[in-house]
């Protein structure tokens, strides 16, 4: 595998040399040459006015499932029995793909004393629901959660297959595409299809939010991808809609071998960053760990919780379990309110799909304000407060 | 306990900055850093070694300079060390990452606890260690922020969760993927880095690993890259023009008219 470059069509134009995302192209006596960091993403190719590039065609082996595979599923994340939102997300996206694909939207749902749960999935809009109910599927183990998805998937050969990019999700998918022997892509914020090609395009940020990539899955069946909570459109409930329920029992000799001894839920801080509306985000900015008092009043005021750069945390102000971003955790709140924070690369990544984002910063070229809806120039401690002020003013 | 540690070579990407022009990533000059998060995974090697003896490889797929990151690994108090590095890995996903790992776990002789980051700054998929896992047939746990108990056949693990955390038993041989809470990394020791200096990294091809071309690289992934581009601008930007106090009072009209905030409960 290679990228071929045909030196005698090379005019040195170096057009692939600023378009390579990975600097993984340059010049020598005016031809192109490529190095070790190149990834064969083609966008060179594209871009070269003299056809002078090309990958170096794959040649694979011939894979009939993309023939045979039919259906949009979703994967119905349950814990303790409760949806979380993402499942909503999920069959929202999934339905708008099943319908440009003229396909069925089907849940899978396990666990056990969850059979309950069908009647919700119906109304959020499956048609089918794979249901497996089994006292060994009580809690997560990912071993057999994946053997019973891999089965499912092999049983019934779904061509997509949606999961939420969830801890849960993102700890058991990739065991499940390597068990069903397929492509997944993590972490999607975009997807659609192509219609000529029946493909999933999965779009996703990648290097830390630098680049955004489109990656397909070609051949193999499910095309598999994981999906950032909290960036597609909810299903529409339909009330008392119902549909097909197909149930699977676990064969006698099926067990998992870890073993799920506990389950602790948001204690001291524990935060639940991810399903926040709201969330009140700390900087460096803002000088000293008292600061975050600040932070937590207004989180409060707003119903939100309290979240903070790494900057914040490496200076021992706060817990690592709020830090948001590429080494904390990925937010997508309705409401984003960063106090006294840069806007780093690394921190955006996790937090630039809210929906609003406030930003306060002293610096008029913090990277922040690029992508801000609301950009406030000037001291956090004479901003905040009066927002305090005017929010309590006028709730009376 | 014999320990095998996954860790993979990336560009910083602290330093890694946009070109506001062609939106293209400029690296020159970047350094290649190990995977923060595979320095927390050979904290974890390093605390559970001091726990219950035994032995530490790392093992790492990528270009030769990757070696570098292996020697870095010894200076830390690694024992050994293995590169997988061939051209014909270029390309891959995560599926023909796990196809090379896979073998290179088996090359090592097996382990009773694999070890990998959460994820990999560069990709971010988080999906190497799960695949892993099922590529080798043992039993998982991702994101570990920690263990109670660290016995011969098995450990029990703090798992962390969207909403707290799971205490999971975890079977050996097994595999893991830690998150920062396992421990800070402490810095290399003074004989691991004169080690390191004269180390000389083993290095193994997809030949040497029983792999053909086809099962490694782009030509044994699944999945394609076919549009690199940079992201959109976020929607409508605003920048609120006024003395900080003002400024405070209109944002929270604005959000308020926006009915972002609500006001009545
Ligand atoms: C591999 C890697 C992973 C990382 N992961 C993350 C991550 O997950 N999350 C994360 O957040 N970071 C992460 N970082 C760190 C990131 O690069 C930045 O260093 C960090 O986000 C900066 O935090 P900060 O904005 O609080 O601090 P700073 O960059 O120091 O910014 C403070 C800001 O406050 C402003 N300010 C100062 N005083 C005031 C005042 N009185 N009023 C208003 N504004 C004021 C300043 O103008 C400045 O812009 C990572 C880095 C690396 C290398
Ligand atoms: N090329 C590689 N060589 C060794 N380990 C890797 C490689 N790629 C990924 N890993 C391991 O898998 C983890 C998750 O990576 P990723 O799935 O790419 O986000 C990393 O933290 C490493 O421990």
């Amino acid at each position: 595998m290679a990228l071929l470059i045909d030196k005698q069509k090379c005019s040195g134009c170096g057009a692939c040399v600023e378009a390579c995302p990975f600097e993984a192209l340059s010049l020598a006596d005016d031809k192109a040459q490529v190095n070790e960091a190149c990834t064969l993403c083609g966008t060179c190719v594209d871009v070269c006015p003299e056809g002078a590039l090309a990958v170096e065609e794959v040649t694979r082996a011939a894979d009939d499932r993309a023939a045979t595979s039919r259906g949009v599923w979703v994967f119905a994340e349950q814990r303790d029995g409760v949806l979380p939102e993402v499942v909503a997300e999920l069959l929202g996206q999934g339905g708008r793909l099943a319908a440009d694909l003229g396909v069925e939207l089907s849940a899978v749902l396990l666990g056990h004393g969850v059979s309950g749960l069908a009647g919700e999935l119906f109304a959020l809009g499956a048609q089918t629901v794979y249901l497996a109910d089994d006292p060994r599927l009580q809690y997560f183990n990912d071993d057999l959660y994946a053997e019973v998805l891999a089965r499912l998937i092999a049983l019934h050969g779904p061509e997509v297959l949606l999961a939420g990019a969830t801890a849960l999700g993102r700890s058991l998918i990739p065991r499940v595409a390597t068990a069903a022997a397929t492509g997944l892509t993590a972490d999607c914020t975009g997807l659609a299809i192509d219609n000529q090609r029946r493909l999933l395009l999965q779009t996703r940020p990648a290097f830390g939010g630098n680049i955004m990539a489109t990656i397909v899955c070609p051949l193999a069946r499910p095309q598999m991808a994981t999906v950032r909570p909290r960036v597609m459109k909810k299903a529409q409930r339909q009330e008392g809609a119902s549909g097909r329920l197909v149930t699977m029992n676990l064969e006698a000799g099926l067990a998992a071998a870890t073993q799920v001894l506990e389950m602790v839920r948001s204690l001291g801080e524990e935060v639940n960053l991810t399903a926040a509306e709201v969330v009140v985000v700390g900087g460096r900015g803002l000088g000293k760990p008292e600061g975050f008092d600040l932070v937590r009043h207004m989180a409060q005021e707003l119903g939100g919780v309290v979240g903070a750069t790494r900057g914040a945390v490496d200076a021992g102000w706060i817990g690592h379990a709020h830090q948001v971003g590429q080494t904390g955790r990925t937010i997508g709140p309705k409401l984003y309110i960063g106090l006294g924070v840069s806007g780093a690369v690394q921190h955006l990544v996790g937090m630039q799909s809210s929906e609003v984002i406030v930003a306060v910063n002293s610096d008029p070229n913090a990277p922040i304000f690029q992508v801000a809806t609301y950009g406030i120039v000037g001291d956090l401690y004479s901003v905040a407060p009066a927002m305090l002020a005017r929010l309590k003013e006028l709730r009376g | 306990m014999k320990i095998i540690v996954c860790i993979k070579q990336v560009p910083d990407t602290a330093h890694v900055k946009l070109d506001p022009v062609t939106h293209t990533l400029k690296r020159e000059g970047v350094a290649s850093i190990i995977n923060p998060f595979d320095l927390f995974a050979l904290e974890a090697a390093l605390r559970l070694r001091e726990e219950a003896q035994g032995s530490i490889h790392v093992l790492s797929m990528g270009p030769p300079q990757a070696a570098e990151a292996i020697k870095e690994a010894i200076g830390y108090g690694v024992d050994e060390g293995l590169l997988l590095s061939d051209r014909a890995f270029a390309g891959a996903d995560t599926w023909a990452t796990t196809a090379a790992l896979a073998a290179g776990v088996r090359m090592l002789g097996g382990a009773d606890l694999v070890i990998c980051g959460k994820q990999a700054v560069d990709g971010d998929t988080a999906q190497v260690g799960p695949g892993l896992a099922q590529r080798l047939g043992l039993p998982h746990v991702a994101f570990v922020k920690g263990w109670r108990e660290c016995a011969a056949d098995h450990l029990v693990v703090e798992r962390q969760m969207d909403d707290g955390f799971d205490l999971v038993r975890l079977p050996l041989p097994g595999l893991m993927t830690v998150v920062r809470e396992v421990g800070e990394p402490r810095p290399p020791s003074l004989k691991g880095k004169m080690r390191a200096k004269k180390y000389e990294v083993p290095l193994a091809g997809a030949a040497a690993l029983g792999l053909g071309e086809a099962e490694v690289g782009l030509a044994g992934s699944f999945t394609q890259v076919v549009e690199v581009f940079a992201p959109p601008a976020s929607g409508q930007r605003q920048m609120i023009e006024a003395p900080a106090e003002e400024a405070g009072r209109l944002v929270i009209d604005h959000l308020v008219r926006d009915q972002i905030i609500r006001l009545g409960s």
